[in-house]
C-alpha cells in the first residue's frame, strides 16, 4: 500500500466515524439512543440491516468460497426472502405495537421473567462471542498480508467503532452504516471492473464464465437429496428459512435495526429491500470469486495463498520440500494453461468431439493442479501440526494487492474495514441494549424512570461489550475453523430461540413454565444430535425450533391448558 | 383549515409504493421475484455447465 492507498483508507474510515460521532453527539433520549431517529427512512433501515449482516468475512471469505468451491453457497440464502416476509407480516407489527426495545422484552410480557432472561442470555453469549470473531477474523487476514501488527489492528478498529457507537447509539450506527455500505458497493464494483479488464484479451465475461462452468464452479442450484451435502436447494429453503427467521426475527442485532423509524411501513420496506437484493448481492460476490479463479488460470497463482505462512516454512529446515512443491506447481500450471487454451480453441471450432476430448484433458489437468495444492497443505501440517491450512480467505485479498492499481487497493482494504466496523457497530449496539433493558432494568426496576441514567448505563454497557470483543479477539487463541464453529454455534442456539418466539406468537394457550422447560429440553436434544449425527448444521435450526414447539405443547397439555394470552401495549 | 394529521394505523396498512395497494401484494411480488431468481440461477448454471 502506498500513500494514496493510506489516504483513501484512513480518510474514508476515520471520516465516516467522525461524521457519525459529530452528528449524533447530542443524543439524550433513550428512545433515539436505542432505536435511532424517529425520522429514519426505509432506505436507511434497509441498508443498516444489510450492513449488520455483511461482515468483513463476507467480502474476504465469500470470494474465496467462490474460488474454491464455486457459487453453490448462494443457496444458503434461499430461505431469506420467505423469512423476511414472515418477519414483516408477523414479528415486526407485534414489536411495534408493544413498543419494546428488545425482542426478549416481548417474551417477558408474553411469558415470564425467566423465559425473557433465558433468551436474552442465549443471545448475549452467542452474539458476544461472535462479536469477538467479527473483529478478529478480518484483522488476522489483513495483518498477515499487509504486515500490520495484529494487536494494533484489532485495537484500532475496535476503538474506532466503540467511539461512535457509544456516543450516538443506534442513530450513529444507522448513519455510519449508510456511508460504509457506499464504500463497500463502490469498492466491489471497482474490483469487478478491474477483474474483467485483467482477463486475457478476447476471453471476456462469457468466455470466463464458460471456463468456470467447465471447472464446475458455477453450479448455483443443487437439487440433490443427499443429507451429507452442506448446501442444496433443500437445506437452503428449509434450514435456511429457519436460520434466517431466527436471525432476522429474534436476534436483537437485527431487530434493533428495523423496529425504529417513523412508521411500521419504513421497517417493512427496509426488510423487503433486503429480501429482493440479498441473493443477487451474494451471487455477485461468489461470482467474483469464480472469476478470480478463472483469472488465476491465466496468471500464475501461489501454490498456497497465505504466503506469509508458506514463506515461513519455505525458509525453515524443510525448505527444500516446499521449493520442490513450488516448482512442480509451476510446471502443472503451465500445462493446465495450455489445456485451457486448447479447450477454448476446440470450443470455438464447433467440433463437438474435439471439444469433449479437450474438456476432459483440461479437467484432468485441473485435478493435477489441485492435488499439488492439497499436497502442499499436507506438507505444511507435516512440518508443523499447528499450521493453518485454510487459504481460501486469502485469495481475494491477494488478488487485490497483486493486481489492483494503487488507490483501488486502499478502497478495497477500506471495504473490508468498513464491513467489519458496520457489523460490529450493529452488534455492540444490540448487546448494550439487551444488557440495559433485559438485565439491568430487570434487576433495577426503580431506575427505569430516570431516562438520563438509562442512556448513561446503555453507553457504559455498549463500551463494556466493545472492550470485551477486543479482549476476546486479542487473547483468545482461535483455531482456523473457529469462524465456522461460531456459525455452527449460532445454528445450535437459534432454532430453540425461534421456537420460543413461535410458541409466543401462535400458541396462545402455552405459558411461561412450559415453554421455558421445553426450550431447555430442546436445547439438550440439539446438543445430543449435534454430537451424534453428521448432517448439515442448517438442519439444527429446524430441529431445535420444531422440538421446542412440540415439547411446549406436550408440557402445557400435561400441566393443563391455560386461558389464551392477550397482548397489551407497553413501554417498559 | 389545517389538514388532518396522517393516521399512523392507516399509513401502516397501505405500503405507499406505486402499483401496490396492499402489503400482501408486496409480499407476493417479492416471492415471485425470488422464484424468478432461483430459476435464472438454475438456467445460468445449466448454460455455463
Amino acid at each position: 500500500m502506498n500513500t494514496l492507498d493510506w489516504i483513501i483508507l484512513l480518510g474514508t474510515m476515520i471520516g465516516i466515524a467522525a461524521l457519525g460521532t459529530w452528528r449524533t453527539r447530542h443524543v439524550h433520549s433513550l428512545n433515539t439512543y436505542l432505536k435511532g431517529n424517529q425520522s429514519t427512512s426505509w432506505a436507511t433501515i434497509g441498508i443498516s440491516v444489510m450492513a449488520t449482516q455483511a461482515s468483513a468475512i463476507t467480502f474476504l471469505s465469500i470470494p474465496g468460497q467462490g474460488f474454491e468451491s464455486g457459487i453453490g453457497f448462494v443457496q444458503n440464502y434461499f430461505g431469506l426472502p420467505l423469512a423476511l416476509i414472515i418477519v414483516c407480516a408477523l414479528f415486526l407489527p407485534i414489536y411495534r405495537r408493544l413498543g419494546v426495545y428488545t425482542a426478549y422484552e416481548y417474551l417477558g410480557q408474553r411469558f415470564d421473567a425467566k423465559t425473557r432472561l433465558l433468551s436474552a442470555g442465549l443471545f448475549l453469549v452467542q452474539r458476544g462471542l461472535a462479536t469477538g470473531v467479527t473483529i478478529y477474523a478480518p484483522a488476522i487476514i489483513l495483518s498477515a498480508v499487509l504486515g500490520w501488527r495484529l494487536d494494533l489492528t484489532i485495537i484500532c478498529t475496535g476503538l474506532l467503532v466503540i467511539i461512535y457507537t457509544v456516543t450516538g447509539g443506534s442513530a450513529a450506527v444507522n448513519l455510519t452504516q449508510r456511508w460504509q455500505m457506499g464504500v463497500i458497493f463502490g469498492g466491489m464494483v471497482t474490483a469487478f471492473i478491474v477483474l474483467l479488464m485483467k482477463l486475457p484479451p478476447g476471453l471476456g465475461f462469457a468466455g470466463a464464465a464458460h471456463v468456470a462452468g467447465a471447472m464446475d464452479k458455477l453450479q448455483a442450484v443443487d437439487f440433490s437429496f443427499n443429507p451429507d451435502r452442506r448446501y442444496t436447494i433443500w437445506t437452503g429453503m428449509l434450514g435456511g428459512t429457519f436460520l434466517m427467521l431466527s436471525y432476522f426475527g429474534t436476534d436483537q442485532s437485527q431487530v434493533q435495526r428495523y423496529i425504529g423509524g417513523a412508521a411500521l411501513r419504513e421497517g417493512r420496506l427496509g426488510l423487503m429491500f433486503n429480501a429482493l437484493l440479498k441473493i443477487p448481492m451474494q451471487f455477485s460476490i461468489l461470482l467474483l470469486g469464480a472469476l478470480v479463479f478463472v483469472f488465476y488460470q491465466f496468471e500464475e497463482p501461489p501454490v498456497f495463498f497465505n504466503q506469509a505462512e508458506w514463506r515461513q516454512h519455505e525458509q525453515g529446515a524443510n525448505g527444500a520440500k516446499f521449493k520442490a512443491l513450488d516448482e512442480r506447481f509451476n510446471m502443472a500450471f503451465t500445462e493446465n494453461q495450455a489445456k485451457i487454451r486448447a479447450w477454448l480453441a476446440a470450443r470455438s471450432s464447433h467440433d463437438v468431439v474435439a471439444e469433449a476430448a479437450a474438456r476432459t484433458a483440461m479437467v484432468d489437468s485441473q485435478k493435477s493442479l489441485q492435488s499439488i495444492r492439497t499436497e502442499a497443505k499436507a506438507a505444511l501440517v507435516a512440518d508443523d501440526p499447528r499450521a493453518k491450512t485454510k487459504d481460501s480467505d486469502y485469495v481475494f485479498i491477494t488478488f487485490i494487492l497483486d493486481y489492483l492499481p494503487h488507490g483501488a487497493i486502499g478502497l478495497l482494504v477500506a471495504v473490508m474495514i468498513a464491513a467489519a466496523l458496520g457489523s460490529k457497530a450493529g452488534e455492540l449496539n444490540a448487546l448494550g441494549t439487551t444488557t440495559t433493558i433485559d438485565l439491568w432494568r430487570h434487576f433495577r426496576p426503580l431506575a427505569a424512570h430516570d431516562e438520563a441514567r438509562n442512556v448513561r448505563v446503555a453507553k457504559w454497557f455498549t463500551a463494556f461489550w466493545g472492550f470485551f470483543a477486543i479482549g476476546f479477539a486479542l487473547y483468545a487463541s482461535f483455531a482456523e475453523n473457529l469462524i465456522e464453529a461460531i456459525n455452527i454455534l449460532g445454528s445450535i442456539f437459534y432454532g430453540v430461540v425461534l421456537g420460543i418466539f413461535l410458541v409466543a406468537f401462535f400458541l396462545k394457550r402455552v405459558g411461561g413454565t412450559a415453554v421455558f422447560w421445553a426450550a431447555v429440553a430442546a436445547q439438550v436434544l440439539v446438543f445430543v444430535l449435534f454430537f451424534s449425527l453428521k448432517i448439515s448444521y442448517l438442519w439444527y435450526n429446524l430441529i431445535g425450533c420444531g422440538a421446542c414447539v412440540l415439547f411446549s405443547l406436550i408440557l402445557q397439555i400435561a400441566i393443563g391448558l391455560r386461558e389464551p394470552h392477550a397482548e397489551t401495549t407497553s413501554n417498559s | 383549515m389545517k389538514p388532518a394529521p396522517p393516521d399512523p394505523h392507516h399509513s401502516d396498512e397501505t405500503p405507499g409504493v406505486p402499483g401496490f395497494r396492499t402489503w400482501r401484494g408486496i409480499y407476493v411480488f417479492v416471492f415471485v421475484c425470488f422464484v424468478a431468481v432461483v430459476v435464472l440461477l438454475a438456467l445460468f448454471s445449466r448454460y455455463f455447465a
